[in-house]
């Protein structure tokens, strides 16, 4: 039995998971477009290598990776490229990004794949596999899982999977975790072959008892040395630096990695088509979402990157009373800026909500310092003080008192008894610092052409004064020189005469 | 929360709700406090009532503010109760009226209205009226059944609101000085604490009446404690602090100085404990400082008491440590997650 | 009498001697006034303030010789920081130098000539080419500060506005508060 700890903070809020876990994962029909976006992980965005009225085959490769940090997109089903221009996107801000839009032609064609025994490749070669195939964690932060993978200075103990899924309303980990377990564990292999880890913990939250019995059934079967660990349910337990704690009792140190402590971590679902991309050659096109909230049949499908988020919640039939759709979960989740955005790798579960559901935001009152918010802070931070010096947007104090250490899960924004959107003004200082930052960069980098720019005016004009007088004294030396050489000669036919 | 932004869901928790949840704990206090001292501190605490929340709706239309959501938080009435419960029942009304009115408009709203005050605002209210009228704030009631005379209800209001006394009754006659003050004065006469404690105005614990009134606001306070309203760090650690600090002088000299709990149940510490001290925009917002800020505040209270010259040292220790605060809350930043350091030191 | 003023003055020569030490034994060299403004100021170098660059507006400021309401590029923030660093009050902007939105430069590379006359002209070397040769803006440099588009001959230069994107996109000051209702 593993000893397990536990991290400060942290809430209980209703988990509204059961309504969508009475169904199996269904898959998606074609919808009638699909939209993918060329900036789907975190880095660069993937270079578009197909023309608008090119024909696509299921799996082709559209956009090529762009620099160290990236991955690849795919075209996820085959048909004609009918656009490559900027449409709106799952973000807050409700501005545009480059996709590709993509008329299926019915007949999901493949483009030839290969099967591999992983074993017969070189951990650098799995990662390039896995670069060129469009693999990201799945767990919303999509970062490329090729990056994470890199054997760097630090030695990688013990690989953590993370099946916590700590987020009310959310079980698309669950479902996964209950029917595709031994393809999560394959997946597992592969991340631990490459990373040589010496330990697998696989940590899944005591709310979901069938998902925990199927991955213990799964990893029975395995070579490697496996763990299922049985975490408490209590939110943000999911969080990757709280769920290393309660594991190992570590703490990652702020602003760094968890590689530099031996740990990394990855989400089961990038596990998952970790194998997929490898045993089977198949990129990541598809990954499973939970629909619930508001409508009629909750459940977790398998839908395509790019499918509509509208057409996929007709699936599951929106009922009366709709006001929106929130991609992710009701703590960290977004609104969408549009019911017709895309689905992409990072939508783990949509909630279309009511007033019902979520009622309109209470006026907030002023913060009366009672301190709730820090008792659940995971981080366990000052809440009320980083939300004064935001507020006062004192962006220098609100720094020194850890803000950037924050994780926004949002516990704070939920017990605050004066309803204060209290993660809306850390969002607000982190992005002000940040952009101030930058400003004081390109402030001091243009101080420093400046200088340099005088300094090179001033040098050029010495320059030429130095020539100059060069000159000058040269034509001087040269008349006084014809000079004497006149007077001697002078003198000499002086001389001469005399 | 805002239905726009994440988190969506919150916790159905709201500040009128806890500040009506602390009104309610007072509620065993001031009944018991009825039962001994008859109903007139119900007038005080209606007059109270009355005048914060007027005095609240007055500033909050010169401040430009929202009036009706601010008046639905309780915050106005908590201070209008604890005032009228720290102020004699049979006060002037104009006494009652005048505190109140000072202490939500230059002691709340002056600083900046709710959650911006840096004093307690019932505790200055106190220090301003101790300090202006310290004859109407030294005159208390008899408990029922001394030897005294004791006016019927209609007499007692007759006082209260015009101020005039039935034929032959002299203030004296009606009221007292509180145990505290009877001690102390007693004290300085050179009496020992044995002689004294066998006044009838003493009962077995503290003051006649006044013991059992602490005692309901204890229960008050534990409601409080049970319900996560406040906690534990800043009670346990004041009466710890006032009970150690007493037990030390009453081992050294036990004919000069009282029992610990003596202490403990006259006066306003367990008031001040639960209710007083824990006022969340007025105290520390870090644990250790919450543990030092009372420690201090108990520290304070005793030294007051015994050496000062005011009978009761809760409200001025409190205000004293008001002003230590920042500083408390600067010095004692809990380990950030991650962080070597505290959480407002540059550096990991 | 004489006691209480002989000790009083004497407590007084005491103060004052161990002050007047600590004032010259632990003085710390900072920064000179004009470094620490010319830190605060944007460094466009554009010269809307009337000076040639923001080191000699620094300068000028610092000898009380410019108001400090002068700079379009720092904007209002950078008006309150001068404000803070001097201790005066800040000063709104006048009706000359009002802030304009960022923008960075672009040459059109079908009309350029090659003369040279911007790169002369851009106070940080933010233009690459040379005489005859093909000029460029490099974009991460431009400061924005329009000191290129007059000395151009042919007008190929023009001020590109820096619209927001999802890269350079940030969160706007949450306006919930219940004292922004009224």
């Amino acid at each position: 039995m593993r000893t397990l700890y536990k991290f400060h903070g942290g809430i209980r809020p209703q988990s509204n998971k059961s309504q969508s876990t009475q169904n199996g994962i269904v898959r998606t029909t074609l919808p009638s477009h699909l939209v993918i976006p060329f900036q789907q992980h975190a880095g660069e965005a993937a270079k578009p290598i197909v023309q608008v009225g090119e024909y696509v085959l299921k799996g082709q490769l559209i956009g090529i990776p762009e620099g160290f940090i990236s991955s690849a997109i795919h075209a996820p089903t085959s048909g004609i490229i009918a656009a490559l221009e900027a449409q709106i996107i799952a973000h807050p801000s409700g501005l545009t990004d480059l996709c590709a839009t993509l008329l299926p032609d019915g007949k999901d064609e493949w483009i030839t794949h290969e099967k591999t025994e992983y074993l017969s490749n070189t951990p650098e070669q799995l990662r390039q596999k896995l670069r060129m195939a469009g693999v990201v964690g799945q767990g919303g932060a999509t970062f490329p899982s090729d990056v994470k993978l890199k054997l760097g200075m630090h030695k990688v103990k013990t690989l953590i999977l993370n099946g916590a899924e700590c987020e009310p309303y959310i079980t698309c980990d669950d479902m996964l975790m209950r029917e595709r377990a031994s393809e999560i564990v394959r997946g597992a292999e592969i991340l631990c072959f490459i990373l040589a880890a010496e330990e697998v913990i696989i940590a899944i939250e005591d709310n979901k008892p069938e998902a925990i019995t199927a991955m213990r059934t799964a990893v029975s079967g395995s070579s490697k040395v496996f763990e299922v660990v049985e975490i408490p349910t209590i939110y943000p337990g999911g969080g990757v630096k709280q769920l290393i704690k309660v594991l190992t009792d570590l703490e990652v140190p702020s602003g760094k990695l968890p590689a530099e402590i031996g740990v990394q971590c990855f989400n089961v679902a990038t596990a998952h088509s970790a194998w997929r991309a490898i045993a089977y050659g198949e990129p990541l096109l598809s990954r499973i979402v939970t629909v619930t909230g508001n409508v009629r049949r909750p459940q977790n499908f398998e839908a395509l990157i790019g499918t509509p988020i509208n057409e996929l919640v007709a699936h599951a039939e929106e009922l009366p009373g709709a006001n929106g759709y929130i991609m992710g979960g009701p703590m960290m989740g977004m609104r969408l800026p549009s019911k017709s955005v895309p689905l992409v790798k990072a939508s783990n579960c949509i909630i279309v909500s009511s007033e019902k559901l979520f009622p309109p935001a209470l006026p907030a009152l002023p913060c009366i310092r009672c301190t709730r918010c820090s008792e659940v802070c995971p981080v366990n931070l000052q809440p009320q003080d980083l939300y004064w010096f935001a507020k006062a947007k004192e962006f220098g104090k609100a720094q020194t008192f850890s803000l950037f250490d924050c994780i926004e899960c949002g516990a704070c924004s939920y017990v605050c008894p004066s309803h204060i959107p209290l993660v809306q003004y850390y969002r607000f200082a982190k992005s002000e610092i940040r952009v101030r930052t930058q400003e004081k960069h390109s402030a001091d980098r243009a101080r420093e052409r400046h200088e340099f720019r005088e300094y090179r005016i001033e040098r050029e004009k010495q320059e030429k004064a130095e020539k100059l007088a060069a000159k000058e004294k040269a034509a001087l030396a040269a008349k006084e020189l014809e000079a004497k050489s006149t007077e001697s000669v002078q003198h000499e036919a002086e001389l001469h005469k005399e | 929360m805002s239905v726009n932004f994440s988190p969506f869901i919150s916790k159905p928790d709201t500040v009128a709700r806890i500040m009506l949840k602390v009104l309610i704990a007072l509620l065993p206090g001031i009944a018991i406090y009825v039962w001994y001292f008859g109903p007139a501190i119900l007038v005080s605490i209606f007059l109270a009532s009355i005048t914060a929340l007027i005095t609240e709706a007055l500033m909050l239309k010169l401040r430009s503010r929202p009036i009706t959501q601010y008046l639905k938080d309780n915050s106005a009435l908590l201070t209008g109760w604890l005032l009228a419960l720290s102020i004699p029942p049979l006060a002037p009304w104009w006494l009652v009226v005048a505190g109140t009115a000072f202490s939500i408009s230059v002691a709340k709203h002056l600083y900046g209205g709710l959650g911006n005050n840096l004093f307690n605002p019932a505790m200055v209210g106190f220090a301003v009226l101790i300090v202006s009228f310290p004859v109407q704030m030294t005159h208390w009631l008899t408990p029922q059944g001394l030897d005294q005379i004791n006016l019927d209800f209609m007499a007692q209001m007759e006082y209260m609101f015009f101020g005039v006394l039935p034929h032959n009754v002299t203030l004296d006659a009606i009221t007292m000085a509180t145990p505290l003050d009877t001690l102390k004065t007693h004290l300085h006469l050179d009496k020992h604490v044995k002689e004294i404690l066998n006044m009838p105005i003493y009962g077995s614990l503290a003051g006649r009446g006044s013991e059992m009134v602490s005692l309901g606001f204890l229960i008050g306070g534990l409601y409080l404690l049970v319900n996560r309203i406040i906690n534990w760090h800043i009670p346990i650690a004041y009466l710890c602090t006032l009970f150690i600090t007493a037990g030390i002088f009453h081992l050294a000299d036990p004919d000069h100085y009282v029992t610990p709990l003596f202490h403990w149940f006259s006066g306003a510490a367990i008031i001040g404990a639960f209710f007083i001290l824990t006022d969340p925009v007025s105290s520390p917002t870090t644990v250790k400082g919450r543990i030092i800020f009372a420690m201090m505040a108990g520290v304070i209270t005793y030294l007051i008491r015994v050496f000062g010259s005011f009978p009761d040292g809760t409200a001025f220790a409190t205000l004293l440590m008001n002003i230590c605060v920042p500083l408390i809350v600067l010095y004692t930043q809990p380990k950030v997650f991650g962080k070597k350091i505290k959480a407002n030191k540059k550096g990991a | 009498m004489l006691n209480a003023l002989l000790v009083m003055a004497g407590v007084a020569i005491v103060l004052g001697a161990i002050l007047g030490y600590s004032a010259i034994k632990f003085r710390v060299e900072g920064n000179p006034l004009v470094d620490k403004i010319d830190a605060v100021l944007p460094q466009t170098q554009c010269g809307q303030c009337g000076f040639p660059g923001c080191k000699p507006y620094a300068t000028a400021i610092a000898a009380g010789e410019a108001e400090i309401n002068k700079c379009p590029p720092g904007g209002e923030e950078g008006i309150q920081k001068l404000a803070e660093l001097l201790g005066v009050d800040p000063v709104p902007f006048g009706v000359e130098t009002r802030p304009r939105d960022k923008s960075v430069a672009y040459i059109d590379e079908s009309t350029c000539i090659g003369c040279t006359l911007c790169i002369q002209a851009c106070p940080v070397d933010a233009i690459v080419g040379a005489a005859k040769q093909m000029h460029t803006i490099i974009a991460a440099e431009c400061t924005g500060c329009e000191l290129c588009v007059a000395p151009c001959p042919v007008d190929c230069i023009e001020m590109q506005l820096i619209t927001e994107k999802i890269s350079n996109w940030k969160w706007r000051y949450p306006v919930y508060s219940m004292d922004m209702v009224q």
